[in-house]
């Protein structure tokens, strides 16, 4: 096909030339990294939305080891897509340290500021060691002021620096929601392109084990309305990964959604270096029925139903949807081509959340697609309660997803 | 500077022959444009934490010139800018700098292009001050696509990048932290520069301007937080809002220097003394007694909360661009005709800019949608009809 013989006829190329000279400027690939060093290794990926992937490099046109479909769920059918040669194993929280350790290498200009991040070496234990590693100067432990700290990271972006702003809990960060959308977000556009704020924020948000209503609180909705952020949510090892090495090298602000329940899942993760795409949604299981986008912690919850919907004789296909903004309406869209009935899954509140702004992007686009009225579900909009009961109540379980679906189909 | 003052005072002399005996006593050197003329300031430093600079400041001929100029090319361009609102040119949001213009044409004196500043929405002339030009600058209040951010910032969102002018920030406090993170990536790339925080005495009872100091302070930031104390926030005066006015004195820890904000050379003294201690010593707070003739912004009439005297008196007393005309006069830099065509040049110059942006264009319909995200790492996402996209590894 003409796209991949496009690429093929790039592998060869050393790297520096863009290889879609012929289209628009807009297509040029951007290569504005100047103190990359030399010895450096420069590969390509190009990934299909049907999750085939062709992976060149300029030395050795290596067989792809990318892991597009991983799922770290125990017992799980899809058989582990890395090879027992190849990968090492890790816990989430270990894949984003090393994320975050490898691009704090790559790039002197790379500092994470945060409550906590450095001595203490992380709430966490994503930064743990870097402190040692890096200095004082480039992991920076904060006062606990996250309207100022952020504010700080976000100036020191503006002259280039690359800071990885971590909020100890995402709730806090309402504390810098001024700097976060009005600095942050829109500087690029009212200075008319003059600043780029290459930042990343980052944290654990979602709701834990009977953390209370202000320690559980999910923000992605707060924020998807504001212009010149961009939104993803990780899941597995092997996404926080890439998802956090993509972020740092993404020239937009990105805020890095991670879930408190999900740092200690544990999975295999490729040794060499790969990027995730941080506007691409993520196949978890093929499927033909039903189209479920989740994203973050709800994937497993998702995944535990399906096991259960595969034995009651659905074919659900399941996507984690990754980029809260923008959506990857081209994935979705096969998608929902494919099977003609979406089901939402969220963690978000109900009202407001990002489910309800993914209906209406689905509606706005495949309505012709659709056979059955979108459902969505969400988070109770109450605030999170201590009981452990009506915790499980506020948040989406597998029964009912599976409840839904059989709804959906009949 | 159009002219030579030397040649000026040269030909001046020379046609008057009541001067010439009285200049014949100074040899012409002593007004030679680079020789030290020594001035103190008309009021002394009051210092929080820190020995106080000396009151006599040096400055050259050249330098007392530029700053007429400079200030009174800001004041025109004020004024220009007031009228331009009112004939609904200029829309939103106009906050104007007149009479605070010694504290920018002062900081510049003292300061290079390698330090930076950032400073709320009353940025007009500090973007001049910081290299700007008149067309920019009423290109971008018109919203004309010349402006210097293309006409999509507006009064309030000017910014000079190259030359180390931060903006330009609309929400009152908010360039606080940002100030501190530019002094921090100073720091980390160990520039050997200070960054100017500036804001007013309203900004100053904002939290994140505390938290960012205790930072700044705490990791030894070349920051230096300027209080252009204009004794009116909004329309609150300074005080009904701040329980100790002496914002000076408010960094607690951190030694703070209050200033004439309406004697240039003081303004200067204090910033070039601020920035060396900055650079050694983490940071201090500078607080500007200026004032403002205009209100808070032009929907605000500036009278409802102060009285016309009190604007009448300052405006005769304390007015900046007077005292430095008066030094001009005192020390015969120039005559009193040789401003007066440096005025009508400067505002020539506010005319014309003020012509050719009303006939820049606005900006391309196009411009909507371009900066809002910064097209990078190769991956470009399209939407529902993409066929394929790729990732590159940089």
């Amino acid at each position: 096909m003409a796209s991949s013989a496009l690429v093929q006829g790039f592998g060869g190329f050393s790297g520096l030339v863009s290889p879609f000279s012929s289209s628009s400027p807009q297509k040029r690939l951007i290569i504005g990294l100047s103190n990359l060093q030399s010895e450096q290794k420069k590969s390509f990926i190009s990934v299909r939305s049907d999750a085939s992937v062709s992976h060149f490099s300029n030395s050795v046109n290596r067989a792809s080891k990318l892991v597009t479909n991983a799922v770290a769920v125990k017992g799980e059918s899809a058989a582990s897509p890395v090879s027992s040669k190849s990968g090492h194993e890790l816990l989430l929280f270990e894949a984003l340290h090393e994320g975050l350790d490898e691009e704090m290498e790559r790039d002197p200009r790379v500092c994470v500021i945060g409550e906590d991040v450095g001595h203490y070496g992380g709430s966490y234990k994503v930064t743990k060691g870097m402190a040692t590693k890096y200095g004082d100067l480039r992991v920076l432990d904060t006062p606990i002021a996250e309207n100022s700290f952020t504010g700080m990271a976000i100036g020191a972006a503006m002259t280039g620096l690359r800071p990885i702003i971590e909020g100890m809990n995402m709730g806090f960060l309402l504390l810098a929601y001024n700097q976060i959308s009005n600095n942050c977000g829109m500087l690029h556009y009212t200075s008319g392109g003059q600043f780029t704020i290459p930042a990343v924020i980052r944290g654990p948000g979602g709701v834990g084990r009977q953390l209370g209503a202000e320690h559980s609180q999910r923000l992605e909705s707060y924020f998807q309305s504001v212009p010149g952020l961009q939104m993803v949510a990780c899941s597995t090892p092997y996404n926080a990964k890439g998802l956090m090495k993509a972020a740092i090298r993404s020239e937009n602000p990105v805020i890095l959604f991670e879930h408190v329940l999900l740092y200690n899942l544990k999975e295999k993760i490729p040794d060499e270096e790969y990027i995730c795409c941080l506007e691409e949604a993520e196949m978890v299981r093929p499927g033909a029925d039903v189209t479920i986008l989740t994203y973050s912690r709800m994937r497993y919850h998702v995944m535990q139903a399906a096991k259960t919907l595969v034995n009651k004789g659905y074919d659900p296909e399941i996507i984690d949807i990754r980029s809260l903004k923008p959506f990857d309406l081209y994935t979705i869209g096969n998608s929902i081509k494919k099977t003609h009935k979406v089901l939402i899954v969220e963690e978000c509140m109900r009202t407001g959340g990002i489910g309800a702004s993914l209906r209406a992007a689905i509606i706005e686009n495949f309505w012709d697609y659709l056979d059955a009225p979108i459902m969505c579900l969400s988070s109770q909009d109450v605030p999170t309660p201590y009981a452990g009961t009506l915790e499980e109540w506020t948040v989406v379980q597998p029964p009912q997803i599976v409840t839904a679906v059989e709804q959906i189909c009949q | 500077m159009a002219r030579n003052p030397v040649k000026l005072l040269r030909t001046a002399v020379s046609s008057n022959p009541l001067l010439r005996g009285s200049l014949s006593a100074r040899p012409f050197s002593s007004t030679d444009n680079s020789t030290p003329i020594e001035v103190e300031t008309t009021l002394p430093f009051t210092s929080h934490q820190i020995e106080p600079p000396s009151r006599i400041v040096s400055t050259t001929a050249a330098e007392l010139l530029k700053f007429y100029r400079d200030m009174f090319l800001m004041r025109r361009m004020e004024i220009a800018a007031d009228s331009l609102y009112k004939s609904k040119l200029i829309r939103g949001f106009c906050h104007l700098y007149d009479g605070q213009e010694a504290v920018c044409a002062g900081m510049e004196a003292a300061i290079t292009r390698s330090d930076c500043i950032i400073t709320g929405y009353r940025d007009h002339c500090l973007f001049l001050g910081r290299g700007g030009t008149l067309m920019e600058v009423f290109s971008e209040l018109m919203g004309r696509k010349d402006g210097c951010s293309k006409g999509k910032g507006g009064s309030m969102h000017f910014y000079k990048k190259e030359n180390g002018f931060y903006g330009g920030h609309g929400i009152v406090g908010a360039q606080v932290p940002l100030g501190c993170g530019l002094a921090f990536a100073q720091k980390y790339d160990k520039a050997e520069a200070v960054t100017f925080t500036m804001y007013g005495d309203g900004a100053a009872n904002q939290g994140q301007l505390f938290e960012a100091l205790n930072i700044a302070a705490l990791w030894n930031l070349p920051s230096v937080l300027v209080c252009e104390n204009n004794h009116y926030g909004m329309g609150t005066a300074e005080w009904r809002a701040a329980k100790s006015p002496a914002y000076y004195k408010r960094g607690d820890y951190a030694p703070g220097l209050k200033v004439d904000g309406m004697d240039v050379l003081a303004v200067k003294q204090a910033v070039s003394y601020a920035k060396e201690h900055a650079l050694k010593n983490g940071p201090l707070i500078l607080e500007m007694d200026t004032y403002r003739y205009h209100g808070h912004s032009m929907s605000d009439p500036g009278s409802t909360y102060r009285t016309r005297d009190e604007i009448s008196g300052v405006r005769q007393e304390r007015d900046p661009i007077e005292r430095v005309r008066k030094l001009v006069l005192l020390h015969n830099i120039a005559s009193a005709a040789e401003l007066k065509d440096i005025e009508k040049e400067a505002k020539k110059e506010v005319d014309d800019a003020i012509a050719l942006a009303k006939e820049s264009p606005m900006p391309d319909s196009s411009e909507l949608f371009s900066h809002v995200y910064v097209k990078g790492f190769g991956v470009e996402a399209y939407g529902a009809d993409r066929k394929d996209f790729k990732g590159l590894l940089p």
